[in-house]
Protein backbone atom coordinates (compact mmCIF):
# COMPACT_ATOMS: atom_id res chain seq x y z
CA UNK A 1 0.00 0.00 0.00
CA UNK A 2 1.52 3.38 -0.95
CA UNK A 3 1.74 6.15 1.49
CA UNK A 4 -1.33 8.24 1.05
CA UNK A 5 -0.55 11.40 2.39
CA UNK A 6 2.44 11.87 -0.10
CA UNK A 7 0.38 11.28 -3.61
CA UNK A 8 -1.23 14.76 -3.19
CA UNK A 9 1.39 17.30 -1.97
CA UNK A 10 -0.05 20.97 -2.58
CA UNK A 11 0.00 23.14 -0.10
CA UNK A 12 -3.00 24.58 1.80
CA UNK A 13 -4.39 28.11 1.00
CA UNK A 14 -6.57 28.43 4.42
CA UNK A 15 -5.78 26.86 7.37
CA UNK A 16 -8.19 26.89 10.32
CA UNK A 17 -6.76 25.14 13.75
CA UNK A 18 -8.51 24.91 17.05
CA UNK A 19 -10.76 28.21 15.78
CA UNK A 20 -13.31 28.74 18.89
CA UNK A 21 -15.69 32.24 19.10
CA UNK A 22 -17.69 31.87 22.96
CA UNK A 23 -19.67 35.48 23.61
CA UNK A 24 -19.89 35.02 27.85
CA UNK A 25 -20.61 31.44 28.57
CA UNK A 26 -22.01 30.64 25.10
CA UNK A 27 -20.25 29.22 22.61
CA UNK A 28 -20.70 29.94 19.09
CA UNK A 29 -18.25 27.68 17.29
CA UNK A 30 -16.01 25.36 19.50
CA UNK A 31 -12.49 23.83 18.42
CA UNK A 32 -12.91 23.64 14.30
CA UNK A 33 -10.64 22.95 12.40
CA UNK A 34 -9.91 22.03 8.47
CA UNK A 35 -7.29 22.89 5.43
CA UNK A 36 -8.81 24.30 2.49
CA UNK A 37 -7.00 24.10 -0.95
CA UNK A 38 -7.18 25.49 -4.38
CA UNK A 39 -9.71 25.16 -6.07
CA UNK A 40 -11.46 23.19 -3.14
CA UNK A 41 -15.41 24.30 -2.73
CA UNK A 42 -15.94 23.25 1.16
CA UNK A 43 -19.93 23.91 2.07
CA UNK A 44 -20.51 24.87 5.76
CA UNK A 45 -24.35 23.48 6.74
CA UNK A 46 -26.43 23.79 9.76
CA UNK A 47 -29.77 25.23 10.98
CA UNK A 48 -29.82 28.42 11.87
CA UNK A 49 -27.86 29.33 15.31
CA UNK A 50 -25.77 26.31 14.70
CA UNK A 51 -22.76 28.50 14.56
CA UNK A 52 -21.77 28.43 10.53
CA UNK A 53 -22.20 31.99 9.89
CA UNK A 54 -19.66 33.35 12.98
CA UNK A 55 -16.75 30.30 11.48
CA UNK A 56 -17.36 32.17 7.93
CA UNK A 57 -16.50 35.77 9.94
CA UNK A 58 -13.41 34.39 12.34
CA UNK A 59 -12.37 32.76 9.03
CA UNK A 60 -11.96 35.99 7.26
CA UNK A 61 -10.58 37.68 9.66
CA UNK A 62 -13.86 40.25 10.55
CA UNK A 63 -13.88 38.81 13.76
CA UNK A 64 -11.24 37.91 16.96
CA UNK A 65 -11.47 34.31 17.56
CA UNK A 66 -11.83 33.63 21.38
CA UNK A 67 -9.44 30.70 20.55
CA UNK A 68 -7.40 29.11 17.79
CA UNK A 69 -5.56 30.50 14.74
CA UNK A 70 -6.75 31.21 11.06
CA UNK A 71 -3.49 31.08 8.30
CA UNK A 72 -3.64 31.86 4.80
CA UNK A 73 -1.44 31.28 2.17
CA UNK A 74 -0.11 34.50 1.16
CA UNK A 75 0.57 35.00 -3.03
CA UNK A 76 4.41 35.23 -2.36
CA UNK A 77 3.52 31.17 -1.10
CA UNK A 78 4.33 32.31 2.38
CA UNK A 79 1.40 31.38 5.13
CA UNK A 80 0.45 33.84 8.16
CA UNK A 81 -1.27 34.00 10.58
CA UNK A 82 -4.17 36.34 9.92
CA UNK A 83 -3.83 37.82 13.67
CA UNK A 84 -0.21 38.90 12.96
CA UNK A 85 -1.44 40.81 9.80
CA UNK A 86 -1.83 44.91 10.15
CA UNK A 87 -5.04 46.20 9.17
CA UNK A 88 -3.75 47.11 6.18
CA UNK A 89 -2.57 44.05 4.71
CA UNK A 90 -5.05 42.62 5.90
CA UNK A 91 -7.80 45.24 3.93
CA UNK A 92 -5.59 44.98 0.72
CA UNK A 93 -6.30 40.91 1.02
CA UNK A 94 -9.96 41.77 1.41
CA UNK A 95 -9.57 43.89 -1.74
CA UNK A 96 -7.44 41.82 -3.70
CA UNK A 97 -6.94 38.08 -3.02
CA UNK A 98 -10.46 37.47 -1.50
CA UNK A 99 -13.87 38.46 -1.95
CA UNK A 100 -16.67 37.78 0.19
CA UNK A 101 -20.44 37.46 -1.27
CA UNK A 102 -22.71 38.39 1.17
CA UNK A 103 -26.72 37.10 1.06
CA UNK A 104 -28.19 40.31 0.77
CA UNK A 105 -26.39 42.12 -1.82
CA UNK A 106 -27.07 45.39 -0.58
CA UNK A 107 -24.28 44.96 1.96
CA UNK A 108 -21.64 43.66 -0.81
CA UNK A 109 -22.78 46.76 -3.34
CA UNK A 110 -22.52 50.50 -3.00
CA UNK A 111 -26.43 50.75 -3.94
CA UNK A 112 -26.50 54.27 -5.35
CA UNK A 113 -23.38 54.26 -7.53
CA UNK A 114 -23.81 52.54 -10.85
CA UNK A 115 -23.05 48.93 -11.69
CA UNK A 116 -19.81 49.97 -13.71
CA UNK A 117 -18.52 52.11 -11.16
CA UNK A 118 -19.10 49.22 -8.68
CA UNK A 119 -17.30 46.79 -10.45
CA UNK A 120 -14.37 49.17 -11.22
CA UNK A 121 -14.05 50.51 -7.72
CA UNK A 122 -11.89 47.07 -6.93
CA UNK A 123 -9.81 47.56 -10.04
CA UNK A 124 -9.12 51.00 -8.89
CA UNK A 125 -8.27 49.84 -5.11
CA UNK A 126 -5.61 47.68 -6.66
CA UNK A 127 -4.24 50.44 -8.80
CA UNK A 128 -6.15 50.64 -12.08
CA UNK A 129 -6.26 53.86 -13.69
CA UNK A 130 -7.16 53.87 -17.22
CA UNK A 131 -10.54 54.74 -17.31
CA UNK A 132 -11.36 52.79 -20.90
CA UNK A 133 -9.44 49.61 -19.82
CA UNK A 134 -11.34 49.75 -16.15
CA UNK A 135 -15.14 50.45 -18.30
CA UNK A 136 -13.98 47.60 -20.58
CA UNK A 137 -13.13 45.10 -17.79
CA UNK A 138 -16.33 46.06 -15.66
CA UNK A 139 -18.58 45.78 -19.24
CA UNK A 140 -16.76 42.06 -19.60
CA UNK A 141 -17.55 41.01 -16.33
CA UNK A 142 -21.16 42.28 -16.40
CA UNK A 143 -21.68 39.98 -19.86
CA UNK A 144 -19.93 36.88 -18.25
CA UNK A 145 -22.26 37.32 -15.12
CA UNK A 146 -24.97 37.60 -18.00
CA UNK A 147 -25.82 41.69 -16.76
CA UNK A 148 -26.96 43.62 -20.07
CA UNK A 149 -24.37 45.70 -20.61
CA UNK A 150 -26.89 48.51 -21.87
CA UNK A 151 -27.43 48.68 -17.79
CA UNK A 152 -23.85 49.50 -17.21
CA UNK A 153 -24.51 52.95 -15.75
CA UNK A 154 -27.59 52.16 -13.73
CA UNK A 155 -27.14 51.89 -9.86
CA UNK A 156 -28.07 48.43 -8.53
CA UNK A 157 -31.19 50.02 -6.37
CA UNK A 158 -32.72 50.06 -10.07
CA UNK A 159 -31.90 46.09 -10.30
CA UNK A 160 -34.00 42.89 -9.34
CA UNK A 161 -32.92 40.63 -6.93
CA UNK A 162 -30.97 38.00 -9.10
CA UNK A 163 -29.56 40.83 -10.95
CA UNK A 164 -27.82 42.41 -7.74
CA UNK A 165 -26.84 39.26 -6.60
CA UNK A 166 -24.98 38.50 -9.80
CA UNK A 167 -23.46 42.31 -9.76
CA UNK A 168 -22.26 41.54 -6.59
CA UNK A 169 -20.38 38.29 -7.66
CA UNK A 170 -19.02 40.44 -10.47
CA UNK A 171 -17.62 42.90 -8.09
CA UNK A 172 -15.62 40.22 -6.01
CA UNK A 173 -14.00 38.35 -8.85
CA UNK A 174 -13.10 41.47 -11.18
CA UNK A 175 -9.59 41.21 -9.24
CA UNK A 176 -9.23 37.40 -9.60
CA UNK A 177 -9.15 36.25 -6.12
CA UNK A 178 -7.70 33.23 -4.92
CA UNK A 179 -10.49 32.37 -2.06
CA UNK A 180 -14.12 33.54 -1.75
CA UNK A 181 -16.45 33.62 1.28
CA UNK A 182 -19.84 33.17 0.52
CA UNK A 183 -22.98 33.94 3.30
CA UNK A 184 -26.14 31.95 1.49
CA UNK A 185 -25.47 33.57 -1.56
CA UNK A 186 -28.64 32.11 -2.98
CA UNK A 187 -31.16 33.14 -0.04
CA UNK A 188 -33.52 35.50 -0.66
CA UNK A 189 -33.96 34.63 -4.01
CA UNK A 190 -36.61 33.10 -6.04
CA UNK A 191 -36.18 29.26 -7.44
CA UNK A 192 -35.63 29.71 -10.77
CA UNK A 193 -33.55 32.54 -10.18
CA UNK A 194 -31.72 30.66 -7.74
CA UNK A 195 -30.78 27.49 -10.57
CA UNK A 196 -29.60 30.24 -12.49
CA UNK A 197 -27.15 31.84 -9.89
CA UNK A 198 -25.91 28.17 -9.03
CA UNK A 199 -25.08 27.62 -12.50
CA UNK A 200 -23.16 30.65 -13.15
CA UNK A 201 -21.18 30.23 -9.80
CA UNK A 202 -20.66 26.62 -10.48
CA UNK A 203 -19.29 27.54 -14.18
CA UNK A 204 -16.85 30.75 -12.34
CA UNK A 205 -15.57 28.69 -9.89
CA UNK A 206 -14.50 25.67 -11.98
CA UNK A 207 -13.15 28.37 -14.59
CA UNK A 208 -11.50 30.53 -11.84
CA UNK A 209 -9.91 27.35 -10.24
CA UNK A 210 -11.70 29.25 -7.20
CA UNK A 211 -11.12 27.86 -3.54
CA UNK A 212 -14.59 28.81 -1.85
CA UNK A 213 -15.92 28.41 2.09
CA UNK A 214 -19.81 28.93 1.18
CA UNK A 215 -22.21 28.55 4.32
CA UNK A 216 -25.81 27.10 3.38
CA UNK A 217 -28.77 25.82 5.13
CA UNK A 218 -30.02 24.43 1.29
CA UNK A 219 -28.24 21.28 1.26
CA UNK A 220 -29.44 21.14 -3.09
CA UNK A 221 -26.72 24.09 -2.73
CA UNK A 222 -24.12 21.89 -1.32
CA UNK A 223 -24.46 19.55 -3.54
CA UNK A 224 -24.57 21.25 -6.70
CA UNK A 225 -21.69 23.43 -5.53
CA UNK A 226 -19.34 21.62 -3.47
CA UNK A 227 -16.60 18.86 -2.72
CA UNK A 228 -16.68 18.85 0.71
CA UNK A 229 -19.15 19.50 3.23
CA UNK A 230 -18.68 20.44 7.03
CA UNK A 231 -22.31 19.59 9.39
CA UNK A 232 -22.33 22.43 12.42
CA UNK A 233 -24.59 21.93 15.12
CA UNK A 234 -24.21 23.77 18.64
CA UNK A 235 -21.18 25.34 17.32
CA UNK A 236 -19.08 22.25 16.46
CA UNK A 237 -18.64 20.26 13.49
CA UNK A 238 -20.11 17.21 13.91
CA UNK A 239 -19.66 15.21 10.87
CA UNK A 240 -17.52 16.03 7.79
CA UNK A 241 -16.52 14.65 4.43
CA UNK A 242 -16.76 14.11 0.73
CA UNK A 243 -20.21 15.66 -0.02
CA UNK A 244 -21.62 13.21 -1.91
CA UNK A 245 -20.89 10.58 1.05
CA UNK A 246 -22.19 13.17 3.39
CA UNK A 247 -25.01 13.33 1.88
CA UNK A 248 -25.74 9.72 0.63
CA UNK A 249 -24.59 8.11 3.94
CA UNK A 250 -24.87 10.26 6.28
CA UNK A 251 -23.38 9.00 9.81
CA UNK A 252 -24.88 11.38 12.81
CA UNK A 253 -28.21 11.41 13.77
CA UNK A 254 -28.52 15.22 13.11
CA UNK A 255 -27.38 15.08 9.57
CA UNK A 256 -29.99 11.72 8.98
CA UNK A 257 -32.61 14.28 10.06
CA UNK A 258 -30.99 17.29 7.78
CA UNK A 259 -30.81 14.51 4.96
CA UNK A 260 -34.27 12.93 5.55
CA UNK A 261 -35.53 16.45 5.59
CA UNK A 262 -35.21 17.72 1.80
CA UNK A 263 -38.63 17.61 0.13
CA UNK A 264 -37.98 15.41 -2.99
CA UNK A 265 -37.63 17.19 -6.11
CA UNK B 1 -1.96 -9.60 -14.13
CA UNK B 2 -2.52 -6.54 -12.44
CA UNK B 3 -5.69 -5.99 -10.35
CA UNK B 4 -6.93 -2.87 -10.66
CA UNK B 5 -9.37 -3.28 -8.05
CA UNK B 6 -8.47 -5.58 -5.05
CA UNK B 7 -11.11 -5.80 -2.46
CA UNK B 8 -10.90 -7.66 0.72
CA UNK B 9 -13.50 -8.25 3.69
CA UNK B 10 -15.50 -4.85 3.05
CA UNK B 11 -18.45 -4.59 5.55
CA UNK B 12 -21.24 -1.96 5.45
CA UNK B 13 -23.79 -1.20 7.78
CA UNK B 14 -26.29 1.39 7.94
CA UNK B 15 -27.58 2.81 11.41
CA UNK B 16 -30.85 4.38 11.15
CA UNK B 17 -30.71 7.21 14.17
CA UNK B 18 -34.70 8.38 13.02
CA UNK B 19 -35.74 5.08 12.93
CA UNK B 20 -34.51 4.41 16.72
CA UNK B 21 -31.35 3.52 15.95
CA UNK B 22 -31.92 0.30 14.21
CA UNK B 23 -28.96 -1.51 12.39
CA UNK B 24 -28.99 -2.34 8.54
CA UNK B 25 -26.64 -4.66 7.64
CA UNK B 26 -25.83 -4.42 3.84
CA UNK B 27 -23.13 -6.77 3.36
CA UNK B 28 -19.67 -8.23 4.45
CA UNK B 29 -16.04 -9.58 4.46
CA UNK B 30 -16.79 -8.22 0.89
CA UNK B 31 -13.68 -9.62 -1.17
CA UNK B 32 -13.22 -9.97 -4.69
CA UNK B 33 -10.75 -8.32 -7.24
CA UNK B 34 -11.03 -6.78 -11.09
CA UNK B 35 -7.78 -7.36 -13.29
CA UNK B 36 -7.33 -5.10 -16.35
CA UNK B 37 -8.93 -6.17 -19.89
CA UNK B 38 -11.72 -8.03 -17.74
CA UNK B 39 -15.36 -6.98 -16.65
CA UNK B 40 -17.12 -8.27 -13.55
CA UNK B 41 -20.57 -8.37 -12.87
CA UNK B 42 -22.13 -8.50 -9.70
CA UNK B 43 -24.97 -10.72 -9.39
CA UNK B 44 -27.74 -11.56 -6.64
CA UNK B 45 -31.57 -10.57 -6.28
CA UNK B 46 -32.78 -7.12 -5.59
CA UNK B 47 -31.62 -6.02 -2.41
CA UNK B 48 -28.50 -8.18 -1.66
CA UNK B 49 -25.99 -5.02 -1.78
CA UNK B 50 -24.85 -4.85 -5.21
CA UNK B 51 -25.24 -1.17 -6.01
CA UNK B 52 -24.16 -0.22 -2.72
CA UNK B 53 -20.95 -2.67 -3.17
CA UNK B 54 -20.64 -0.18 -6.55
CA UNK B 55 -20.91 2.73 -3.97
CA UNK B 56 -18.18 1.70 -2.08
CA UNK B 57 -15.94 1.06 -4.71
CA UNK B 58 -16.36 4.89 -6.08
CA UNK B 59 -16.52 6.23 -1.99
CA UNK B 60 -19.75 7.63 -2.66
CA UNK B 61 -20.76 4.75 0.29
CA UNK B 62 -18.32 4.78 3.82
CA UNK B 63 -16.82 1.57 4.01
CA UNK B 64 -16.80 0.82 7.53
CA UNK B 65 -14.10 -2.17 7.76
CA UNK B 66 -11.71 -4.00 5.23
CA UNK B 67 -10.22 -2.58 2.41
CA UNK B 68 -10.73 -1.23 -1.08
CA UNK B 69 -7.66 -0.93 -2.93
CA UNK B 70 -7.69 0.80 -6.53
CA UNK B 71 -4.83 1.31 -8.78
CA UNK B 72 -4.28 4.95 -8.58
CA UNK B 73 -1.72 6.33 -11.22
CA UNK B 74 0.09 2.78 -10.57
CA UNK B 75 -0.17 2.73 -6.93
CA UNK B 76 -2.51 0.75 -4.71
CA UNK B 77 -4.51 3.12 -2.76
CA UNK B 78 -7.13 2.23 -0.12
CA UNK B 79 -10.10 3.87 -0.66
CA UNK B 80 -12.04 2.73 1.98
CA UNK B 81 -9.11 5.33 4.42
CA UNK B 82 -8.57 8.12 1.87
CA UNK B 83 -8.84 11.85 2.43
CA UNK B 84 -11.49 13.38 0.49
CA UNK B 85 -9.47 15.34 -1.64
CA UNK B 86 -7.47 11.72 -2.68
CA UNK B 87 -11.25 10.25 -3.19
CA UNK B 88 -11.79 13.18 -5.68
CA UNK B 89 -8.59 12.73 -7.55
CA UNK B 90 -9.16 9.26 -8.10
CA UNK B 91 -12.53 9.87 -9.17
CA UNK B 92 -10.79 12.22 -12.11
CA UNK B 93 -7.84 10.47 -12.81
CA UNK B 94 -8.83 6.63 -12.03
CA UNK B 95 -12.54 5.40 -11.48
CA UNK B 96 -15.19 6.53 -13.67
CA UNK B 97 -19.30 5.98 -12.21
CA UNK B 98 -22.06 5.48 -14.60
CA UNK B 99 -25.13 5.71 -12.24
CA UNK B 100 -28.63 4.19 -13.25
CA UNK B 101 -29.89 7.82 -13.47
CA UNK B 102 -28.51 11.16 -14.89
CA UNK B 103 -28.15 13.82 -12.48
CA UNK B 104 -28.16 16.65 -14.73
CA UNK B 105 -27.37 20.49 -13.54
CA UNK B 106 -30.25 22.92 -14.90
CA UNK B 107 -29.54 24.93 -18.29
CA UNK B 108 -26.46 23.17 -19.36
CA UNK B 109 -26.76 21.40 -22.79
CA UNK B 110 -26.39 17.83 -23.48
CA UNK B 111 -23.07 18.01 -25.35
CA UNK B 112 -21.50 19.90 -22.45
CA UNK B 113 -22.87 17.67 -19.91
CA UNK B 114 -20.75 14.67 -22.13
CA UNK B 115 -17.70 16.43 -22.38
CA UNK B 116 -17.44 17.58 -18.98
CA UNK B 117 -15.42 14.68 -17.94
CA UNK B 118 -12.72 15.31 -20.85
CA UNK B 119 -12.44 19.10 -20.16
CA UNK B 120 -11.66 18.55 -16.25
CA UNK B 121 -9.21 16.66 -17.32
CA UNK B 122 -7.30 19.18 -19.47
CA UNK B 123 -8.68 18.41 -23.05
CA UNK B 124 -9.53 21.04 -25.03
CA UNK B 125 -13.35 22.12 -25.25
CA UNK B 126 -13.79 22.02 -28.98
CA UNK B 127 -11.97 18.43 -28.96
CA UNK B 128 -13.77 17.38 -25.89
CA UNK B 129 -17.29 18.07 -27.72
CA UNK B 130 -16.30 16.98 -30.81
CA UNK B 131 -15.70 13.55 -29.33
CA UNK B 132 -19.23 14.04 -26.98
CA UNK B 133 -20.78 14.05 -30.49
CA UNK B 134 -19.29 11.02 -31.89
CA UNK B 135 -20.75 9.47 -28.76
CA UNK B 136 -24.17 10.76 -29.23
CA UNK B 137 -24.20 9.87 -32.62
CA UNK B 138 -23.50 6.34 -31.81
CA UNK B 139 -26.00 6.04 -28.84
CA UNK B 140 -29.00 7.43 -30.97
CA UNK B 141 -29.50 11.11 -29.57
CA UNK B 142 -30.01 13.16 -32.62
CA UNK B 143 -28.04 15.90 -33.57
CA UNK B 144 -31.15 18.72 -32.97
CA UNK B 145 -31.08 17.51 -29.01
CA UNK B 146 -27.39 18.10 -28.45
CA UNK B 147 -27.47 21.68 -27.63
CA UNK B 148 -30.52 21.26 -25.06
CA UNK B 149 -30.28 20.48 -21.12
CA UNK B 150 -31.06 16.96 -20.88
CA UNK B 151 -33.38 17.53 -18.29
CA UNK B 152 -36.81 17.11 -20.23
CA UNK B 153 -35.45 14.18 -21.95
CA UNK B 154 -37.42 11.01 -21.81
CA UNK B 155 -36.51 8.33 -19.49
CA UNK B 156 -34.26 6.47 -22.23
CA UNK B 157 -32.33 9.31 -24.03
CA UNK B 158 -31.31 10.78 -20.17
CA UNK B 159 -29.56 6.76 -19.67
CA UNK B 160 -27.86 7.44 -22.56
CA UNK B 161 -26.74 10.94 -22.29
CA UNK B 162 -25.65 9.04 -18.88
CA UNK B 163 -23.76 6.24 -20.35
CA UNK B 164 -22.29 8.97 -22.92
CA UNK B 165 -21.08 11.10 -20.20
CA UNK B 166 -19.45 7.90 -18.25
CA UNK B 167 -17.82 6.19 -21.33
CA UNK B 168 -16.20 9.64 -23.09
CA UNK B 169 -13.38 9.40 -19.97
CA UNK B 170 -10.49 7.54 -20.98
CA UNK B 171 -10.37 6.31 -17.02
CA UNK B 172 -8.68 2.69 -16.47
CA UNK B 173 -11.52 1.67 -13.92
CA UNK B 174 -15.63 2.09 -15.00
CA UNK B 175 -18.27 1.27 -12.60
CA UNK B 176 -21.71 0.38 -14.57
CA UNK B 177 -24.94 0.34 -12.67
CA UNK B 178 -27.18 -1.07 -14.73
CA UNK B 179 -26.35 0.54 -17.99
CA UNK B 180 -29.36 -1.08 -20.20
CA UNK B 181 -31.94 -1.10 -17.95
CA UNK B 182 -34.41 1.78 -19.78
CA UNK B 183 -32.59 1.25 -23.50
CA UNK B 184 -34.51 -0.65 -26.70
CA UNK B 185 -32.27 -3.78 -28.38
CA UNK B 186 -30.32 -1.74 -30.50
CA UNK B 187 -28.83 0.62 -27.82
CA UNK B 188 -28.65 -2.10 -25.74
CA UNK B 189 -25.84 -3.58 -28.63
CA UNK B 190 -24.00 0.21 -29.02
CA UNK B 191 -23.58 -0.52 -25.06
CA UNK B 192 -22.27 -4.19 -25.26
CA UNK B 193 -19.63 -2.83 -28.04
CA UNK B 194 -18.68 -0.29 -25.87
CA UNK B 195 -17.95 -2.28 -23.03
CA UNK B 196 -15.80 -4.13 -25.45
CA UNK B 197 -13.60 -1.67 -26.39
CA UNK B 198 -12.96 -0.58 -23.13
CA UNK B 199 -11.62 -4.13 -22.45
CA UNK B 200 -10.04 -3.68 -25.57
CA UNK B 201 -8.35 -0.55 -24.16
CA UNK B 202 -7.42 -2.28 -20.94
CA UNK B 203 -10.52 -1.38 -18.58
CA UNK B 204 -11.46 -2.75 -15.36
CA UNK B 205 -15.18 -2.77 -15.24
CA UNK B 206 -17.71 -3.80 -12.62
CA UNK B 207 -21.17 -4.02 -14.03
CA UNK B 208 -24.43 -4.71 -12.15
CA UNK B 209 -26.49 -6.00 -15.47
CA UNK B 210 -30.33 -7.94 -14.94
CA UNK B 211 -30.52 -8.92 -18.35
CA UNK B 212 -29.32 -12.49 -18.45
CA UNK B 213 -28.74 -11.67 -22.10
CA UNK B 214 -26.56 -8.73 -22.05
CA UNK B 215 -24.86 -10.36 -18.42
CA UNK B 216 -23.75 -13.33 -20.87
CA UNK B 217 -22.17 -10.71 -23.53
CA UNK B 218 -20.05 -8.48 -21.29
CA UNK B 219 -19.13 -10.67 -18.08
CA UNK B 220 -15.86 -12.12 -18.08
CA UNK B 221 -16.27 -13.44 -14.58
CA UNK B 222 -19.59 -13.34 -12.01
CA UNK B 223 -19.21 -12.29 -8.23
CA UNK B 224 -21.91 -13.55 -6.51
CA UNK B 225 -22.93 -11.18 -3.95
CA UNK B 226 -24.99 -13.36 -2.00
CA UNK B 227 -22.17 -14.97 -0.02
CA UNK B 228 -21.56 -11.33 1.16
CA UNK B 229 -24.68 -11.16 2.19
CA UNK B 230 -24.95 -9.98 5.89
CA UNK B 231 -27.13 -11.52 8.50
CA UNK B 232 -29.49 -9.89 10.11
Amino acid sequence: MADQTLLENDAPLLIADGLSKSYGKIAACRDVSFALYPGEVLAIVGESGSGKSTLLQLLSGQLAASGGHVSYRMRDGVTRDLATLGEAERRFLFRTDWGFVHQDPAQGLRMAVSAGANVGERLMAVGWNHYGRIRDTASDWLTRVEIDTARIDDAPRTYSGGMRQRLQIARNLVTEPRLVFMDEPTGGLDVSVQARLLDLLRSLVAELHLAVVIVTHDLAVARLLSHRVMVMKGGCVIETGLTDQVLDDPREPYTQLLVSSILPP
Amino acid sequence: MTAMIDIANAQKTFTMHLQGGIELPVVRGVTFHVNASECVVLSGPSGAGKSSILKMIFGNYRCDSGRIGIRHRGALVDLAIAEPRQVLNIRRSTIGYVSQFLRAVPRVATVDVVAEPLIANGVERAEAQRRAGELLHRLNIPERLWQLPPATFSGGEQQRVNIARGFISELPILLLDEPTASLDAANRAVVVELVAEKKRQGVAMVAIVHDDEIRHLIADRIVDVTSFAAAA
